[in-house]
């Protein structure tokens, strides 16, 4: 059986107990053999991002080595494993274990399509919801179909979404436009960032949902931000606290 | 230290109505330019064949230059070689003194933007009027262009309405885009009449021909340099192409990503001078070079200035194109200005969320996004990243670097941070929470509640992991 190293990443372990919960019982549930080694902290995406590469680099070196053992590793979040995926390639280049790494690493939603290949999933959620397409899932990731690009459609956050009895998506006008949090972004340019995710929100609520949902924490942490500022009568959940049966 | 980003698109996020209006304005663009690319069922194969006619060109860039010179040359063009902006500058101003001119017509061209062409002729006694609608409205307000294709795209009909009765003495009020256009039509007609030269920019320049290609809206080239007999051709030298029956790809993807037609209304071929004028080309270097020598910045170079990526940025649609503090404003302007002067331009890179909508929009395939987070990483390597960013980034790898320094910080604001009174948290150090709430902080961690559990829960019944028990 192989083992998978839940890789939660640090704002969630922190802020979000919940969806880390959610995302171990859903594994789990699957069947799945599931461990979070304690020694991780950060994948170092702030510095990098931030252009602090020296920062985030013995970050990387660590965050290789407490995942080297294991055959899978998996995160609810896009974002986190879009820094592996793709952005390690300037902190890593070369060192033992980093092309597994590569290969091994998994966003949540996509474990499921593209390594579990599930088809069932036993939850019921009877709300309306808008889904939030988190641009590093989106984009980095290829999670789904973007709308500049021409050619089939697909989701795959979607497709294990539809699984759930019940869920009902709601259209949204822009369906992939940024929710402006783009971490260090959302303070060094808060007010961009604030009228994009004021935008994104609006977005969503003209379009009736009751629950705005994305497979990216960060996101959410954002727009959740607005919506309670300003009193919305939209709640937000990660797709894995949908998934495994935890919100109702 | 020029202003920043953030500190330009604060200011431009005041009204916040109009920055609402610009991001609608351009959104209705970008959605135009959906609608186009989806008429095509080859618009991938465009934009890879594009991107690859790009890349070889580049990579045999001299050869193709002096080809495209050889063959200008024949067709009876001169041509003009300028390093910098400076030498482009002196060159056309020479070719101007010399032909006794003293009233230029210009058509749009950002490289003359990016060389500041027209203060210089200015100061030499040339007028200089421009042509393009938008660039003339943007020059009636002594202002550059906020947007590479569409330069008054910030202005309102009001606005113009009311630039035009104080410049063009039209009605008090009058904001009908017909009336203004009319106005402009004849104010522009009188320009055109009196120019004794003409100059362009080059949407294409063609190797294997020696022929220059200006793509407009409005025929504002044709008539700038067909009525006087002196035209001056400015070329960045990124802007060739090796053969003719390349420029099908291009000009089908140029207009629909630019504004969703299907082609600009006028694609005018210029192959040598017109009978009894002057062409003179000046091809500019202006750092183009350096950047083409680039491995991480060379793509840049495939820009053939559509504009598709500010339509699409959504940092670019709510900030106003002035908040760049550029000629080339948005993604691609936030690669090549700091290209250009990276202590000026240190904050364009960071003026992105990194949503990658440009990079998936671009027609040539400039992978806009990863080149901003690549400069990012240079700005730092060049320590001009602003104090705070630096430190910050510093004190975040010390925290998240120490694992128990990591769980202590995380315990403390946790507990700490939801007993404070809200003045204590929400006051201007604080940006996050200027429009935003904080999360609500849980009691405990994620790491915490799972060793709960497994202490709490019986144990597996077959086999689980060692570090966490059957939920």
């Amino acid at each position: 059986m192989p083992t998978i190293g839940l890789f939660i990443p640090c704002y969630v372990d922190q802020l979000f107990p919940k969806v880390g919960l959610a995302t171990l019982d859903l594994l789990e549930s699957l069947g799945q053999t599931v461990e979070f080694p304690a020694a991780q902290t950060c994948c170092g995406q702030p510095m990098a991002n931030t252009g602090c590469v020296n920062d985030a680099r013995p970050l990387a070196r660590r965050f290789l080595e407490i995942f080297q053992p294991y055959d899978y590793v998996v995160a609810p979040s896009g974002s986190c494993v879009a820094m592996v995926r793709h952005h390690y390639e300037e902190l890593l280049h070369g060192e033992p274990g980093f092309e597994e790494l590569k290969a091994k690493t998994f966003e949540l939603c996509e474990f499921l399509t593209d390594v579990l290949k599930i088809e069932k999933l036993p939850g019921r959620f009877p709300h309306r919801v808008g889904l939030h397409q988190s641009c590093h899932g989106l984009r980095e990731l290829r999670l789904g179909s973007c709308s500049e690009v021409m050619g089939p459609q697909f989701s795959k956050v979607k497709q294990v979404l539809q699984m759930i009895e019940g869920i009902e998506f709601v259209p949204l006008t822009r369906p992939d436009e940024c929710c402006g949090f783009g971490g260090t972004f959302a303070v060094s340019e808060e007010a961009v960032s604030c009228l994009m995710g004021e935008d994104r929100v609006a977005d969503h609520e003209q379009a009736g949902a009751e629950v705005l949902t994305a497979n990216d924490m960060s996101c959410l942490m954002h727009l959740d931000g607005i919506i309670r500022r300003q009193k919305k009568p939209i709640r937000v959940l990660h797709v894995a606290e949908i998934l495994s049966g935890s919100a109702t | 230290m020029s202003p920043s980003h953030s500190t330009l698109a604060d200011g431009f996020i005041k009204d916040k109505e109009r920055a609402r209006w610009h991001d609608q304005t351009l959104w209705f663009v970008r959605h135009k330019r959906d609608l186009a690319a989806k008429s095509l069922p080859e618009w991938e194969d465009l934009r890879v064949a594009a991107s690859a006619i790009k890349m070889h060109t580049q990579q045999q860039l001299a050869d193709y230059l002096e080809l495209f010179e050889r063959q200008a040359t024949k067709l009876g063009a001169k041509v003009h070689w300028a390093a910098d902006a400076a030498e482009h500058n002196r060159i056309v101003l020479e070719i101007l003194q010399s032909h006794g001119v003293t009233r230029l017509v210009k058509s749009k061209s950002m490289l003359t933007e990016e060389c500041h062409l027209n203060p210089h002729l200015e100061k030499h006694g040339i007028e200089v009027i421009d042509s393009d609608l938008g660039e003339r409205i943007v020059q009636m307000q002594g202002m550059p262009p906020s947007h590479i294709v569409l330069p008054a795209i910030h202005l309102k009909k009001q606005d113009i309405g009311e630039l035009f009765h104080r410049e063009l003495h039209t009605e008090a009020g009058a904001s009908d885009p017909k009336y203004l256009a009319e106005a402009a039509r004849q104010h522009l007609r009188d320009k055109f009449m009196r120019a004794q030269a003409g100059l362009t920019g080059v949407n294409f320049g063609i190797a294997e021909t020696g022929g220059i290609v200006i793509c407009t809206n409005e025929g504002n080239a044709d008539l700038g340099v067909s009525l006087p007999k002196l035209h001056i051709a400015c070329m960045g030298i990124e802007k060739l192409i090796p053969r003719a029956k390349d420029l099908g790809v291009f000009l089908r993807l140029l207009a629909r990503s630019a504004t969703g037609q299907p082609i600009t209304t006028y694609s005018s071929h210029f192959h040598g001078p017109r009978a009894g004028g002057e062409l003179h080309i000046v091809l500019v270097d202006n750092g183009r070079s350096q950047i083409r020598a680039s491995s991480d910045y060379r793509r840049s170079l495939n820009c053939i200035r559509c504009g598709a990526c500010m339509n699409t940025c959504p940092v670019y649609r709510r900030s106003g194109g002035y908040s760049y503090n550029s000629t080339v404003p948005g993604p691609i302007g936030s690669i090549l200005s700091p290209a250009m002067d990276s202590a000026k331009h240190y904050s364009l890179p960071f003026a992105c969320s990194l949503c990658g909508s440009c990079t998936d929009v671009c027609p040539v395939k400039i992978d806009l996004h990863h080149q901003l987070l690549t400069w990012r990483g240079e700005i730092g390597k060049r320590n001009q990243l602003p104090l705070d960013k630096k430190y910050g980034m510093k004190l975040a790898r010390l925290v998240l670097g120490t694992s128990w320094l990591y769980r202590l910080s995380g315990w403390l604001a946790r507990k700490i941070v939801p007993r404070l009174p809200r003045w204590m948290i929400y006051n201007r150090l604080n940006p996050w929470g200027k429009q935003r709430e904080l999360p609500m902080f849980p009691a405990q961690s994620f790491r915490e509640q799972l060793k709960d559990r497994q202490q709490h829960k019986p144990q597996p019944k077959s086999q689980t992991s060692s570090s966490h028990g059957q939920s």
